[in-house]
């Protein structure tokens, strides 16, 4: 059509995580829920392909497991290596989660406090460091701090996680700008881990353009975990769609919809 | 033998491999990984490797988390 201006549409192009290819934009983890059964119908509605799963000793005589309510074919598992508060520990649990055979992929979480969950930057970027060498594919839990960010992409993480917010806490994206000074200059995927408490903060983090949420917490201790899944499913379609589309400026003033009387 | 199979002893068969010692647990073998003293085992060592007086096994799963 002649007159008209071509803006360059910005497409919504699968998610890409180093060899992996998602279509949905949520990770959803499997803790806390009530029960299994409510795990798995939310895990369905969210339409999640990935979910993050923790290492543990197996109990001996236990009859339910975890991966009896996953489908592994439908679902990608990304083990987790929470509960580690040394490099040494998490490169451990990333050995071992790999040998189960699930996936090459890894959350690797490397805390450094108790109480806060915050992680640990140095041993964080000492097992990304190992990690990397030894071939996983790592997704890196680590703070909002822009610096830390940049450097565990440049020690090779194939995903940067920043926190939102500290770990379970539901407080949603408390420092915007440093998302955003993340995203700036990223060359790799920037998913928001942890913090998400409801659909709102997860739209945010998509709109600030953010490649992906993973969230556990705000759907498993939900009243009502399947209908938030859904409503996080739909949070993460808006915000990646508005991102997209190219929101207006702000402004100071307002800014009349309808033309100027004339009459 | 006693061996340590997840921080607590057990009592087993002298000559027992890895693999003889899940199935006894019930294990499933698909989804759990090995290490025996510290040293993670291949998936493959599981027949061969038998087991010795004083081995510590540590078998791990995946259980919910995020």
């Amino acid at each position: 059509m002649s007159g008209v201006v071509n803006i360059e549409k910005k497409e919504n192009t699968r998610l890409k995580i180093g060899k992996y290819e998602f279509t949905s934009r949520l990770f959803v983890g499997t803790g806390k829920y009530a029960s299994l059964e409510t795990m798995a119908e939310a895990l369905e509605v969210s339409g999640t392909e990935v979910v993050t799963v923790a290492v543990r000793r197996v109990k001996i005589n236990e009859s339910t497991s975890l991966l009896d309510y996953i489908d592994t074919k439908k679902y990608t598992i990304l083990p987790n290596t929470a509960g580690c508060y040394s490099a040494d520990e998490a490169v451990r649990v990333a050995r071992l989660a790999r040998e189960a055979g699930l996936s090459d992929m890894v959350k690797l979480e490397v805390l450094g406090n108790e109480k806060t969950l915050l992680p640990d930057p140095i041993e964080t970027l000492k097992a990304t460091t190992i990690l990397v060498k030894e071939g996983f594919t790592v997704l890196v839990y680590t703070s909002d701090d822009p610096i830390i960010a940049k450097k565990l992409e440049d020690a090779g993480a194939t995903s940067v996680m920043p926190a939102g917010a500290p770990i379970g806490s539901g407080q949603g994206i408390l420092n915007k700008n440093n998302i955003r000074i993340i995203l700036e200059s990223a060359k790799v995927p920037i998913i928001v881990d942890a913090g998400v408490g409801t659909a709102s903060d997860v739209t945010i983090a998509m709109e600030l353009g953010c490649e992906g949420v993973l969230l556990n917490t705000g759907i498993a201790l939900a009243e009502d975990p399947v209908n938030m899944a859904r409503a996080m499913k739909l949070a993460c379609e808006s915000g990646r769609l508005a991102f997209l589309s190219g929101r207006i400026p702000k402004r100071l003033y307002a800014k009349a919809s309808s033309p100027e009387k004339d009459f | 033998m006693k061996i340590t199979l997840n921080g607590e002893i057990k009592e087993c068969a002298e000559g027992i491999t890895v693999e003889n010692l899940l199935d006894l647990c019930k294990l499933d073998k698909n989804r759990i990984a090995v290490e025996l003293n510290a040293q993670i085992l291949s998936r493959k060592e599981f027949s061969t490797q038998v087991l010795k007086e004083e081995d510590t096994l540590e078998v791990v799963t995946f259980v919910g988390g995020g």
